[in-house]
Parts: structure tokens; C-alpha cells; sequence
């Protein structure tokens, strides 16, 4: 298990280091001088000064990625150049909101992915199979800013049930925060659902054939049980780990519905800091957002690796 | 885009029929697909359906009732009637008409994206897995660092800096779509390099480009065909979304996510402005992805 650990962490560190110089080389693509378009409109000397002094603007370029590098490593990923407030601070802030809209996405993912996709596999090939597929086709194929524009129409327009926008803090009012946050949550995990489903159906389809779940039915057990103890949770493993790498979409998909319901998260940040120019807010979320895919991809593959001896092994 | 891959795959003549040991579809030999796509009735009502966005796209000027950027005061928010079928927007332009001509930056982007995709793409697996050791390796973890970073967050990024404009977005959705392409190709060309018939070629002491490009490259194609449909639709959705946020297609040219950003704004007195783009993104995107998973079907013999 050891070795398989280290295995894994040797080919993440070239990886993290590839991913640096990219969000470093995106400053690269500003066209002209960056202190320019970095100090913004007003285009104060003493701003542009301040900061060539501070990219080290006068050094290589390899250099000046050593210097970026040395602050990443230290915890300090710049300036916002619009509120003067260290980058790591507005994430630090801005995180919770997104990581409350993602759990509830994954509850919704969930309670809707997996029993259709144990549904579809146990009813092959019949219409209940076939509404699962068309399910998470529509899942895939829908965009869920749209999704989420059609349901602020129907509950908070026409039906005035639940608010389109207006984000409330849980500590402040819990119920209207989650009023705040079912339809924003049900868009975001309705696409996680899709992919959910697809995993399920065909990780109960490998379960369902093995002999172990013949033999389960042979001696009796109730078809209930063979479905929920015996192959479900068997099928769970590769469904979890598989989810673990949707992990993006989720972040992605949160941009948009941040966007759509003025929720103040970190998709927020990222979108308000790109009208803003504030370049380092930019390179900040993306590197935040990218370190932490890599970590939780090395948590599922360490996870799988730890059940299924199979695949350390091999 | 299919007719010419189509024509490629049966010129390049196909690999040896049977027996695989390896996942990735290895093209069997001049088995019809296409036949066994068409025989697919979702496949061929989706086919039916792009090949109408293509000509509503491509016929745009003749088939739109107005000018899609004529703007009409008196027209204001009309909703949809007799002469403007599916009403007017907030300045009184047409939305039918925008609708038509908003199909435009959809499929370019859709296409010219993917198109960057496989150009960058496909070199660089058939590369990483044709020569494997270090170039493998290096190519590889520069593919792993570019999908660590979030498919939106990355084009939001790379746009962000490159400047908002529709060729800009297509140009980062088609960087940020690229890694996948490469694992593609680079898995695919590892399973071909191990078939007969490449250390045949090898043997009788081909070239290693010569075997790459005219023995692995052609038997690629159909996972990578199955791939850049399925990233059409994908690259769909994603210009949809940059231009919602925007940093696509700017103002006042039409683009179904633009459209559908100021539409937001008028959901209690115009909710007409955000059905139609949207509902053209889903049926355009649906219908990619359907066309996609009826290829994979097709062109996998284990399916038939």
C-alpha cells in the first residue's frame, strides 16, 4: 500500500508543477506590457512602478516564475487589485458559500443518480431502463444555466414558492438559506445525476453477473436483498470513486449557477474578478480549484486502492 | 464534418477484421457503421435535427423574418404573435430572428473548437503513446495538469486573459477540450501499436512516422470521431456558457447564451426571451450527444 502511495505522489508532483507553470503562463497572454494592463484604467505610474517591483517584471520570465512560486509555496497567492485584500483571504471567504451549494448538489445527485441507475441495470431493457437513459441524456444535454432560468420562471415567478436570487447565511436563517439553495443545488446536481446514473447503471450490471449474487439468489435471499446488500454495495465502490472525479463539473457548473442565482461564491469571485480584471483573484481560484482536483483524485484512486487489492497490486 | 472522416476511414481501407483483446475500438475492417448508425431511429431523427440547425445557420439571411440587430421601439417586449413568433426582446428586436442567426456562433464554435482540439490533440497522443518514455511522460503530465484544472474554469480563465470575443472563447474552449483528446489518442495508439499488423509494418522496416501516421492514425479514428461528437456537444453548452457570462460572443451580435443572460433579467415580463435560445441549445446539444453515443454503438462491434 506503501509503495502504491508513493507511486501515485511521484506522478502528482510533476503535475502540480505543470499546472503552476500554466496559471503562471497565463499572465503571458495579456497583451503589452502586464504592469500596464494590470494597474487598470487609471493607469497611475506609481501603480504600474509598484508593480513591476512586486512581479519582479525586469527579471526572465524563469525567474520571475521561481519568485510567483516561492509565494504560492508560502501561502500567498497576490493582491486583488480591486479591493486591496490578499487573494487567499476573498477565497477563504467566498469557499463556504460553494462548498454548502456542492454538499447539497451531491445530496441531489445522489438521491437521484443512484436509484435510477439501480433501476435501469436490475429493469434492463425495458421502458424503465430506457426513461433512466433518457433521463441522463437530458441531464447531459441541458444547459443548467437554462435549466435554472426555467425554474426561478416557474417557482418564483409564476408560482412565487421559493426567491430567484438573495443569498442568506445558514448561521443567520437556516430555512432561508436552504429556501435560498434548493432549486440553485437541484441545477447543479442534476447534471451529476446524468453521470451518476450512467456509472450505477453499468457498475450493477458488472455486480449483477457475478456468481456471488447467483449464488445469494440460489440459497434464497430476497431479491430486495441481493439488489441492496449484496450487489449495490459492492457497486458503490467504483460509482464513489468515478464521483469523486466530477468533482469538477460540480466547481464548473457552480460558476454558472452562482451566475444565475447571485449567489456570493466562489464561481462569483471568479466571474466578477474577470470583469474587474483582477488577474491574480483569476490565477488564484484556478489554482486553488485545480490543487484541490488533484488532491481528492489522489483520495479516491488511495481509497479504491485501499478495497480492491487488484489494483495496488497491478 | 462526418461525410469527410467517413471517406478518410474507408480510404485508409481498415484494419484486420476480429479478435481484440484491447478496450479501445479498433476499426473492423470495412464493416459498415454508418449503415448500422443509420438503422438507429434516435440517431437518425438527431442527425435529421443538426442537419437543420446547418441549414438554418448557413441560410440564416434568407430564412430570418427581420434583421437580428434591428432594434424597435415601438416593438418593445412584444410577446410572440402573428409577425414576431417568438415576440420581441427588450429593445424590440426580433427573437425569432436572433434565434436563427444565433445558431451561427454555436456550431462555429462547437466545431471550430473541437476542430483546435484534434489539431493539438491527436499529434501529441499518437506522439506520447507512438514513442513512449520520456516524451510519454512529460506529454502525459501536461495532459494531467490541464485536466485538473475545471473545463470551465480553464476556458473562463484562458478567455479572461485572452479577452472576451467569440474567436477567443472557441480558442480556450478547444485548449481546455484538448487533454482528452490526447489521452484518447494516446490510449488508443498504445492498444494499436501492440496489433499484428503494426509490427508487421515494423518488420518489413517502415519508418516509425510512416507506421504512425499511415498504420495507427487511421485505426484511431472511430474513438476519436465518437470523442469529438460528444465534445461538440460539449463545446456547445460551453460557448452557451461563456457568452452567458459574457465572454463570448459580445453584444449585439445574437448567441443563444447572451440572448439568455439579458432574458434573465426580464423573466416576469418577457419570459418568452429565455425559452427559445434555450431551448435551441438543448435540442442542438441533445442531438449531438445522441448521434455520439449511437457511433459508439456503431462503431463497436461488441454492441451490434
Amino acid at each position: 500500500m506503501l509503495t502504491f502511495i508513493v507511486r501515485r505522489v511521484v506522478t502528482i508532483v510533476p503535475t502540480l508543477v505543470f499546472v503552476s507553470m500554466l496559471i503562471f503562463g497565463l499572465q503571458q497572454l495579456l497583451p503589452g506590457d502586464p504592469a500596464k494592463v494590470l494597474a487598470g484604467e487609471e493607469q497611475d505610474p506609481a501603480v504600474i512602478a509598484h508593480l513591476r517591483q512586486t512581479m519582479h517584471l525586469d527579471r526572465p520570465l524563469a525567474v520571475r516564475y521561481l519568485y510567483w512560486m516561492r509565494g504560492v509555496l508560502h501561502g500567498d497567492l497576490g493582491e486583488s487589485q480591486r479591493s486591496q485584500q490578499p487573494v487567499t483571504t476573498l477565497i477563504a471567504e467566498k469557499l463556504p458559500v460553494t462548498l454548502e451549494l456542492a454538499c447539497l448538489a451531491i445530496v441531489f445527485a445522489l438521491a437521484i443518480g443512484i436509484p435510477a441507475g439501480v433501476v435501469a441495470a436490475v429493469k434492463r431493457g425495458t421502458a424503465w431502463d430506457y426513461g433512466a437513459s433518457m433521463l441522463a441524456l437530458w441531464g447531459l444535454s441541458t444547459p443548467n444555466f437554462w435549466l435554472g432560468i426555467m425554474l426561478i420562471l416557474l417557482f418564483s415567478v409564476t408560482l412565487g414558492w421559493l426567491p430567484a436570487s438573495g443569498y442568506v447565511s445558514p448561521f443567520e436563517n437556516l430555512r432561508a438559506n436552504l429556501a435560498s439553495m434548493v432549486m440553485p443545488a437541484f441545477v447543479l446536481g442534476n447534471a451529476i445525476a446524468a453521470v451518476l446514473m450512467r456509472h450505477t447503471r453499468s457498475a450493477m450490471l458488472q455486480v449483477l453477473s457475478q456468481e456471488y449474487v447467483r449464488t445469494a439468489r440460489a440459497k434464497g435471499v430476497s431479491e430486495r436483498a441481493v439488489i441492496l446488500q449484496h450487489a449495490l454495495r459492492n457497486a458503490l465502490i467504483p460509482i464513489i470513486t468515478l464521483g469523486a472525479l466530477e468533482f469538477g463539473t460540480l466547481l464548473s457548473g457552480a460558476v454558472l449557477t452562482e451566475q444565475v442565482f447571485t449567489i456570493p461564491g466562489f464561481g462569483k469571485l471568479i466571474v466578477d474578478a474577470v470583469f474587474n480584471r483582477d488577474y491574480a483573484v483569476v490565477q488564484g481560484v484556478v489554482l486553488v480549484t485545480a490543487t484541490a482536483y488533484i488532491v481528492l483524485n489522489f483520495a479516491a484512486d488511495v481509497a479504491y486502492a485501499m478495497v480492491n487489492p487488484r489494483i495496488r497490486l497491478g | 464534418m462526418t461525410d469527410t472522416l467517413a471517406d478518410r476511414l474507408s480510404a485508409a481501407g481498415g484494419a484486420p477484421d476480429g479478435t481484440r483483446s484491447a478496450p479501445p475500438a479498433v476499426l473492423t475492417g470495412r464493416t459498415h457503421w454508418l449503415r448500422r448508425l443509420l438503422r438507429r431511429p434516435m440517431s437518425v431523427v438527431a442527425l435529421a435535427v443538426i442537419a437543420g440547425f446547418v441549414a438554418t445557420a448557413v441560410l440564416a439571411p434568407w430564412i430570418a423574418p427581420y434583421d437580428p440587430l434591428a432594434a424597435s421601439f415601438s416593438d418593445v417586449r412584444k410577446p410572440p404573435s402573428a409577425s414576431h413568433w417568438f415576440g420581441t426582446d427588450e429593445i424590440g428586436r426580433d427573437v425569432a430572428s436572433r434565434v436563427i442567426f444565433g445558431a451561427r456562433a454555436s456550431l462555429l464554435a462547437g466545431v471550430v473548437s473541437v476542430l483546435i482540439s484534434l489539431a493539438i490533440g491527436v499529434p501529441a497522443g499518437l506522439l506520447a503513446g507512438y514513442a513512449g518514455g520520456s516524451i510519454d511522460m512529460v506529454l502525459s503530465r501536461m495532459t494531467d495538469a490541464l485536466l485538473a484544472c475545471p473545463f470551465l474554469i480553464l476556458a473562463i480563465a484562458l478567455s479572461a486573459f485572452l479577452g472576451p470575443s467569440l474567436t477567443n472563447a472557441m480558442i480556450a474552449i478547444g485548449i481546455s477540450a484538448t487533454p482528452a483528446f490526447v489521452r484518447l489518442a494516446r490510449g488508443t495508439t498504445l492498444a494499436v501499436k501492440a496489433e499484428e499488423f503494426v509490427l508487421a509494418a515494423r518488420a518489413i522496416g517502415n519508418a516509425p512516422w510512416r507506421i504512425a501516421l499511415r498504420h495507427v492514425l487511421p485505426n484511431i479514428v472511430p474513438p476519436l470521431l465518437v470523442q469529438s461528437t460528444l465534445a461538440i456537444a460539449a463545446a456547445v453548452i460551453a460557448e452557451a456558457s461563456l457568452s452567458f457570462l459574457g465572454l463570448g460572443q459580445q453584444p449585439p451580435q445574437p448567441s443563444w447564451g447572451s440572448m439568455l443572460n439579458t432574458a434573465k433579467d426580464y423573466l416576469d415580463n418577457a419570459p418568452w426571451m429565455a425559452l427559445w435560445p434555450g431551448l435551441s441549445i438543448f435540442l442542438l446539444v441533445l442531438s449531438f450527444n445522441l448521434v455520439g453515443d449511437g457511433l459508439r454503438d456503431a462503431l463497436d462491434p461488441r454492441e451490434a
